[in-house]
């Protein structure tokens, strides 16, 4: 990463400092957090596995945290590690089979899709111990003023959260960054092309597979669990589901896919279309941004497919003459 | 144990007909699969829009309930045409990926817009058909009519596709998509074709689902992913396939829902798959991916 | 009937045919030959359209074939029997030959042409419900080339009728184009089977690596020296 890069990232962090208020801390941390998502979505999705479905893992690692503190006191500290795991037995025992006998595209984005509604349908049918439609919110256990608990990972302040998200963002980009510069990047690119190819160079293909899909679904469950505590609210809907699924999706597609900062670009711009787009109706209108997203979406895959962050990256080599950067 | 018995039973034929129309919705998807090899992810979604279409031209409008029916597939069928024409087309050529992406966005795109123009309501034609009673068992007449009809359908369809020119080139193309020129056949032409009877049939799929279904925005989700699991366990693109595992998972979701709440059928009808998906990837009947 | 002035086509980057200019007269049987890659292929695939010319010319009974979409070239009278026989597996000998007939033209009169084919070869009739991906490799090309007369062609492009067929079937196939040749058919061929098809033809063309390189009546290449040393082997 250059110096310009490290100075930006230093500045970014100071601003929770800078007193700018509840408001625009949130703005910065939903983004943060979703970008996490969004690029551990896009380990899978650059190599060709699209996965409509990681509304699932995002859903367990919500749900699976949340009730265990709920109904059990469990701390979640044990609680995400635990809701991780259920989420990669989920991602082992959809991926093998698919994997195994080489069920790609449209059989695979099928799959997954059904995956994450019937998750969604599970938590609405544990009713009674999720809450249904209506969600949950997690046992507060702040009382009084008390302005943090660590055994509930629970804090009031926002600046606080700042920095979880933050850190979580850029271990999100490190491990996207980790990933690309290894073997398992161009076996994935590989089998991407060519999968008996690959299989008779020696790459285990299924294996590959499994891991890079293994490593999505956790982490993306951590983003689940980590909004859960966050937002202190989750209801099957807005962290799970086919709808979920395709938000991001289109984010990570609006961004740019094959680049590390094109998920975040994603997150930063549906996020803030969302807000503007409320703000300027003046209360939330029903299903606008999401029509708009849904319309985007479909008009970026016709004229953009690489995103916006692809589409700039590309018009800045052109321009230069070089190799694009990979997203630095 | 006698009555027990009965309800029962009465469950199994409720699936029996309930399996009549996922065989049509499974019908339409596999079919435009088998020729122009994409899948219409907003599939459920464009059965929403003819249970709209329906309901407004019946309720708001008071037109004719079979009128409202002819109007609601034809605007389907149209819809099935633009998705084609516009959106998908476009995307032929690229990864198939991108087509996954796009019919994926409309899926979204519908909901929302869905909720952005009706609004989360759930909508009811209000007609309550009577039952038909054979000795303890109580059948909606909605059910039957919906599953006789689709049975209908899926035989005229069948006759279609193995008595005309078209029908016979539809198949054709599935088989050998690169030869279709020299027989004077355009490619285009029969993939706007399948585009408009795919849409058809989903158009009938809702006339028959809105009988018996409340239409909101959301209803795809409903029946797509079990859609969707159907087509993947006959086969992509195998209709007999298809047809088949459709009753199956009726009968999944129908006993499921007998046993426990109806959302527990569903999740039965899905960890059945994953364990078909284990045993016989290759779905039921076996054919090439 | 049939003429290619000074054509040149190729994949991407790839020439494949080279300035080939060639004829084919009304009634007559012609034959490309060549060895592999030579772009014999390529050169029905140019006529058919299922392939543009980079430059050059195809023209049907005068009319040029430049502006024609492939789909069409069956209604100017050509018909492209393609290599390796392409039947629709899953569809019956019978719906392989009804989708031959699938142009308008053709339509009204496919029950004549129906009866026409089977009478050329009664095999189809016996095994007409059976699938075509089932029947034997003589029997498929057999079916092929009554596909390809299903729409009433003045012109039947075959490409490698022998390719893949045990010596016995060949023997058989090119009986075949001689009898269809008897039943007044113009033909162009495309073969590698040099000795065989310059029995059933009129003139040839040799083709190598996407030039004609030699041309004649079949008796005189057959006894050219030239051919005879680099692909007859004598």
């Amino acid at each position: 990463m250059n110096r310009a890069a490290w100075i930006a990232l230093g500045l970014f962090a100071l601003v929770p400092l800078l007193g700018v208020g509840d408001y625009y801390l949130h703005i910065a941390i939903t983004i943060m957090l979703w970008s996490f998502v969004y690029t551990s979505w896009s380990l899978m999705g650059r190599f060709g596995l699209v996965s409509f479905g990681h509304g699932a893992f995002l859903g367990i690692g919500a749900y699976v945290t949340t009730m265990l503190w709920n109904h059990y006191g469990v701390t979640p500290w044990i609680g995400i590690p635990l809701a991780l795991l259920l989420a990669v037995v989920v991602a082992v025992l959809i991926g093998y089979p698919c994997f195994r006998f080489r069920i790609t595209g449209h059989y695979f984005a099928l799959v997954t899709l059904a995956l994450t509604e019937v998750v969604r349908m599970l938590i609405v049918a544990l009713r009674d111990v999720t809450g249904g439609s209506l969600g949950v919110t997690p046992n507060i256990a702040l009382a009084g003023g008390q302005p943090f608990s660590l055994w509930a990972l629970q804090f009031a302040h926002k600046e606080v959260f700042f920095y979880i998200a933050l850190a979580f963002w850029l271990f999100g980009l490190y491990v996207w960054r980790r990933i690309d510069g290894s073997m398992m990047r161009y076996a994935m690119e590989a089998i991407s092309q060519e999968e008996d190819a690959s299989e008779s160079v020696g790459i285990n293909v299924t294996r590959t597979k499994l891991l890079i899909t293994v490593i999505s679904a956790a982490l993306t469950a951590l983003g689940g669990a980590l909004y859960g505590q966050y937002q202190l609210y989750i209801n099957p809907d807005t962290v799970s589901g086919v709808a979920l699924s395709l938000q991001i999706v289109f984010a990570v597609i609006a961004g740019g896919m094959f680049v590390q900062l094109g998920p975040t670009v994603g997150a930063a711009f549906t996020l803030l279309l969302a807000e503007g787009l409320r703000v300027a109706v003046g209360h939330e209108v029903h299903g606008l941004d999401s029509t708009i997203y849904g319309l985007m979406l479909v008009l970026f895959i016709i004229y953009m497919p690489h995103g916006i962050l692809g589409k700039v990256l590309e018009l800045r080599a052109r321009k230069a003459g070089a190799a694009a950067a990979a997203g630095d | 144990m006698e009555i027990f018995d009965v309800f029962l039973l009465e469950t199994v034929l409720n699936g029996i007909l309930f399996g009549g129309v996922l065989a049509l919705l499974a019908l339409g998807l596999n079919l435009v699969f088998g020729v122009i090899d994409v899948v219409w992810i907003c599939y459920a979604e464009l059965v929403m829009i003819g249970m709209y279409a329906v309901y407004f031209l019946y309720i708001v409008h008071h037109v004719p309930l079979l009128i409202a029916f002819v109007v609601g597939i034809a605007t389907v069928a149209l819809a099935g045409v633009a998705l084609h024409q516009f959106i998908i087309r476009p995307v032929l050529a690229s990864e198939p990926i991108n087509q996954l992406l796009v019919t994926g966005g409309m899926l979204f795109f519908l909901q929302a817009a869905a909720t952005l123009a009706f609004g989360v309501q759930f909508r009811n034609l209000g007609l309550s058909l009577p039952s038909v009673t054979l000795g303890e068992i109580m059948l909606p007449q909605s059910r039957i009519y919906a599953a006789g009809t689709a049975l209908v359908a899926m035989l005229g369809l069948a006759l279609f596709l193995k008595k005309t020119y078209i029908g016979i080139a539809i198949r054709a193309i599935s088989q050998d998509r690169a030869i279709m020129p020299l027989m004077g056949v355009n490619p285009s032409r029969i993939y706007l074709i399948t585009s408009a009877i795919g849409g058809g049939l989903a158009g009938l799929a809702a006339c028959l689902l809105v009988l018996q279904y409340d239409v909101h925005p959301a209803i795809g989700l409903t029946f797509g992913p079990i859609t969707f699991m159907i087509c993947v366990l006959g086969g992509l693109g195998n209709m007999v396939g298809g047809f088949i595992a459709a009753f199956i998972f009726a009968q999944l979701i129908s006993i499921g829902g007998f046993f426990f709440q109806i959302e527990w059928g569903y999740v039965m009808a899905f960890a059945f798959f994953i364990v078909m998906m284990f045993i016989r990837p290759q779905g039921l009947l076996g054919r090439k991916s | 009937m049939l003429e290619l002035k000074s054509v040149s086509a190729g994949y991407g980057s790839f020439q494949a045919l080279f300035d080939v200019s060639l004829r084919v007269e009304a009634g007559e049987a012609v034959a490309v030959i060549g060895p592999n890659g030579a772009g014999k292929t390529t050169l029905l695939r140019v006529i058919s359209k299922l392939m543009e010319v980079s430059s050059g010319e195809v023209a049907m009974e005068g009319v040029s074939l430049n502006a024609v979409p492939a789909h069409r070239v069956i209604d100017l009278g050509i018909a492209h029997v393609p290599e390796n026989r392409r039947l629709f597996p899953r569809l019956t000998v019978e719906e392989n030959l009804r989708i031959g007939a699938y142009p308008q033209a053709a339509r009204a009169r496919y029950p004549e042409r129906l009866e026409f084919v089977y009478s050329l070869f009664p095999r189809m009739q016996e095994r007409r419900d059976q699938l075509a991906g089932t029947l034997s490799g003589g029997e498929q090309q057999m079916c092929a080339i009554g596909r390809g007369l299903m729409s009433g062609p003045k012109l039947l492009l075959l490409d490698e009728p022998s390719a893949g067929l045990a010596p016995v079937i060949v023997q058989q196939v090119f009986g075949l184009v001689q009898k269809i040749r008897a039943e007044g058919y113009t033909v162009l061929i495309v073969e590698q089977n040099i000795q065989q098809v310059l029995k059933v033809v009129d003139r040839a063309y040799l083709l190598e690596v996407g030039r004609i390189k030699a041309s004649g009546k079949s008796a005189d290449l057959l006894a050219s020296d030239d051919i005879r040393r680099a692909y007859i082997g004598l």
